[in-house]
């Protein structure tokens, strides 16, 4: 009953959707107040009616009803609670309907808190959400119902994927959503804008803090998803350029892109088409990685088994929507005038040019990822675009984004002086590449690898400390001076150094784990004991046990450094009963100066064959992801976002009419 | 059938890729193989290279890797060795070839081009646009400037 229930609600939703999208535009249009004003009651009650849809399918995995298709695909009795509820997104049907949910979320976000929007454009805001949300919710009840039932209820089910039964499940998705279907959000004050003829600062600042709030998640779930890529899939690799993971990764690119656009938008006036045409782009690549996971048209460990049937249905949304917003586009962007000019060189170019950078490089990414289908279908030749691709054309582009970040971010607006903006920075370049060359000299080899990632990540970090300086003035007042201009300092200025300091981190952790990575292969017998870079390990041998839902083979070795004993680690192989699938679980020793990873093979010659690696500094690029989010996060509750903005006048504004 | 197979045993996750009894002794020749194994798709995989599979075919390339270059190959030498077998399909990097152009110039051609227009628009002069004052707004202007 629940689950006729659940199916009734989207039926219900589908509905509200439709009303959502025409009544609020047409009253936008003819400028009718009570008709504009429909379309809160209905985002909210849109995402209620999903939100309970999304209630009663989890109620159905965690009580393991058998008798919904679903259920039996992908769940069983004895699989572990947090799996159960899981798994109701660890599937096709379930995540999409998760995806509607977090869609519908955002609409009745904006419904409930954007308070100061503009009747007009908040109703065309929530209409061309409806119209999104009108496309997939037709998706979902007509290609991929999850609530079907089964005539003949089997005993139990076919169990979840055993890879997927992991705490990464349970928050990878989730976070992966709230970020690129957040990006709709953007993409509808986009639309609305073309629509209304106007983009100004006011615009920029509403817009703002959706594609932030979109960014945040998309940077925390890409993160979790490598992390559980790390720990999960065997030998510590951490990103494989595999299709699903670019479809993730393009938007975040194009995100970024467009969180430093508007920026300029806001306080300067200019480039507002450029930052329309990124708002679209921005949602457009969040449909295109939808479509590429879900057609089953790209080959990857990741994407979903469907029917060619829903890949036609997503391409046609796809087609529509991204054709008709550029298509508005090209209409209506040159109503878009910008009031200001900037110098070559000033902070408005420095951010043109990471634009330009960002969007090149998703470019490339985009071109790799689709050109092996392209190159098949026009040519019929097959070829393949792998990780080595990817490194070679995508790598320069960031290393040159790290190395004008600390320049661009001290730039003043309008017009700039290199040699007097440099000098700040004079200290911070020269230490940066002191330190690169302190790591060259103390490694053996001449790989240059390391030192440059530690120069670039010095560089970066450093720059962010320099630029705090010079805000406080420090060394040009007293003390107290310099520390009440940091007491005072605006929320975002802080969410920008600390969300720089965050790409850093990153670049620190990436160079490290990949320049400086100790592997180990052998086969190991009981007692044996021996040496990996500075630590020395001893195989204890294997043990036979029992999981909940699957049994087990369970190496113990215990790492030692200088003698001292370092850790106890137990890597696993587990043997999941129901889908007959074994899978490794690596035992890892984590610390922020390396992780000890270690995997256990097959039995070989009496003994077992075992993998040992240590990865230095592996933990700084998930800790660089979160403080990259935690930048975002400061920027998000700036003070200009909590203050309402009526009552303020904006002068730069020039309707097209 | 043989797609569930291939699709069961890719999803396991790479229980075992370069085993033991596959290095060779010389590691210089060893180090050489796995260089080649990373660029090397695994045929049957979803996107994984023969050096972290642990598909049947991805052993039997990596063993054929190394007895090429045991027979003393250069890297380019195993390489066409195994494309000549396998195609282009099994090279995770594509040729540099007129026809691959497109990946591998979209990044410096749009990159060219994108300096080009950023210069232009940047140096186009703009027309500025003010706002028309209301009558209230040019009275008090009037006010603060006759002061």
């Amino acid at each position: 009953m629940t689950v006729e229930l659940g199916h009734f609600a989207t039926l219900l939703a589908f509905f509200v959707a439709i009303l959502q999208a025409v009544v609020p535009l047409i009253g936008a249009e003819r400028n009718q107040a009570n008709w504009m004003a429909t379309c809160v009651p209905m985002a909210v009650a849109q995402f209620l009616l999903v939100g309970f849809a999304f209630a009663m399918l989890t109620i159905a995995f965690v009580t393991s009803d058998f008798s919904v298709r679903l259920v039996v695909a992908n769940s069983h009795s004895l699989k572990p609670m947090l799996y159960k509820v899981a798994g109701v997104w660890g599937n096709h049907e379930g995540s999409m309907l998760l995806w509607i949910l977090i869609l519908s979320f955002y609409g009745a976000l904006v419904a409930m808190f954007g308070h100061n929007l503009p009747d007009r454009l908040k109703a065309r805001v929530l209409s061309v959400q409806a119209m999104i949300a009108v496309a997939f919710l037709g998706f979902l009840i007509f290609t991929s119902n999850p609530f079907d039932r089964l005539e003949f209820p089997p005993v139990d089910g076919n169990d979840l994927n055993p890879l997927l039964q992991d705490p990464g499940l349970a928050f990878h998705p989730p976070f992966l959503y709230l970020g690129y279907v957040g990006l709709s959000m953007s993409f509808s004050f986009a639309i609305a804008a073309l629509i209304e003829g106007r983009v100004d600062a006011a615009w920029a600042r509403w817009v703002r803090p959706w594609t932030l709030l979109a960014w945040i998640n998309l940077t925390i779930g890409i993160a979790l998803g490598s992390w559980w890529a790390y720990y999960e899939l065997g030998w510590g690799g951490w990103w494989f350029w595999d299709p699903v993971e670019n479809a993730s990764f393009m938007p975040w690119l194009v995100a970024a892109a467009l969180l430093h656009s508007s920026i300029v938008v806001e306080k300067r006036d200019t480039l507002k088409s450029w930052t329309i045409l990124l708002a679209i782009l921005a949602f457009s690549f969040s449909l295109i990685g939808t479509f590429i996971v879900r057609s089953g048209v790209i080959t990857s460990v990741h994407a979903f088994a469907n029917d060619p049937e829903r890949g036609v249905f997503i391409l046609v949304i796809l087609s529509v929507a991204i054709g008709g917003a550029l298509t508005l586009f090209a209409f209506r962007a040159r109503e878009m005038r910008s009031t200001s000019a900037f110098n070559l060189v000033s902070r408005e170019s420095g951010l043109v040019l990471n634009n330009l950078l960002l969007v090149v490089a998703t470019a490339v990414v985009f071109c790799g990822t689709i050109w092996p289908l392209v190159a098949e279908i026009t040519t019929g030749r097959k070829l393949s675009i792998g990780a080595p691709f990817f490194d070679m054309t995508f790598t320069p582009f960031m290393v040159v984004i790290a190395m004008v970040l600390p320049i661009g971010a001290i730039l003043p607006w309008k017009r700039a002086q290199l040699g007097r903006v440099m000098q700040p920075l004079w200290g911070v370049l020269a230490l940066s590449v002191a330190l690169g060359a302190l790591v060259w000299t103390m490694q053996t080899g001449g790989r240059m690898l390391a030192p440059i990632g530690i120069t670039l990540a010095a560089w970066v970090i450093l720059g962010v400390f320099a630029e705090l300086g010079m805000r406080i003035k420090l060394g040009k007042t007293n003390a107290a001076e310099s520390l009440r201009r940091l007491r005072n300092l605006p929320r975002s200025d802080w969410g920008k150094a600390v969300a720089h300091a965050g790409l850093g981190l990153t670049i620190f952790g990436i160079s490290m784990i990949t320049a400086l990575e100790v592997e180990d292969i052998r086969v190991a017998h009981i007692g044996d004991r021996f040496a990996v870079g500075e630590y020395e390990f001893l195989f204890h041998g294997v043990e036979k046990t029992n999981g909940p839902n699957y049994s087990v083979d369970q190496g113990h070795i215990t790492a030692f450094k200088n003698d001292v004993k370092v850790a106890e680690l137990f890597p696993e192989k587990r043997f999941y009963h129901v889908q007959g699938m074994p899978t490794t679980e690596a035992a890892i020793d984590q610390s922020l100066t390396r992780d000890l990873y270690i995997a256990l093979g097959d039995q070989q010659d009496g003994g077992w064959a075992v993998r040992t690696y240590i990865k230095p500094y592996a933990n700084w690029l998930w800790i660089g992801a979160i403080v990259m989010a935690l930048g975002g996060m400061l920027s998000l509750t700036d003070r200009r976002y909590r203050v309402a903005a009526t009552g303020r006048k904006t002068l730069n504004a020039v309707p097209a009419e | 059938m043989i797609r569930l197979l291939c699709v069961l045993l890719t999803l396991a996750s790479p229980l075992w890729a370069v085993e033991p009894d596959e290095i060779l002794t010389d590691p210089v020749l060893e180090e050489r193989a796995r260089d080649i194994s990373k660029g090397l798709r695994c045929l049957v995989c979803r996107n994984e290279n023969i050096d972290s599979s642990n598909a049947g075919i991805a052993k039997d390339l990596r063993i054929l890797v190394r007895e090429r270059l045991v027979l003393g190959d250069s890297n380019e030498q195993v390489i066409d060795y195994v494309v000549d077998r396998y195609g282009e399909f099994v090279l995770l990097k594509p040729t540099f070839s007129m026809k691959n152009m497109i990946p591998w110039l979209a990044g410096p051609v749009l990159l060219l081009l994108g300096l080009i227009l950023a210069g232009k628009f940047i140096s186009k002069p703009k027309p500025v646009q003010v706002a028309k004052l209301t009558d209230e707004e040019e009275q008090r202007l009037k006010d603060l400037l006759d002061k």
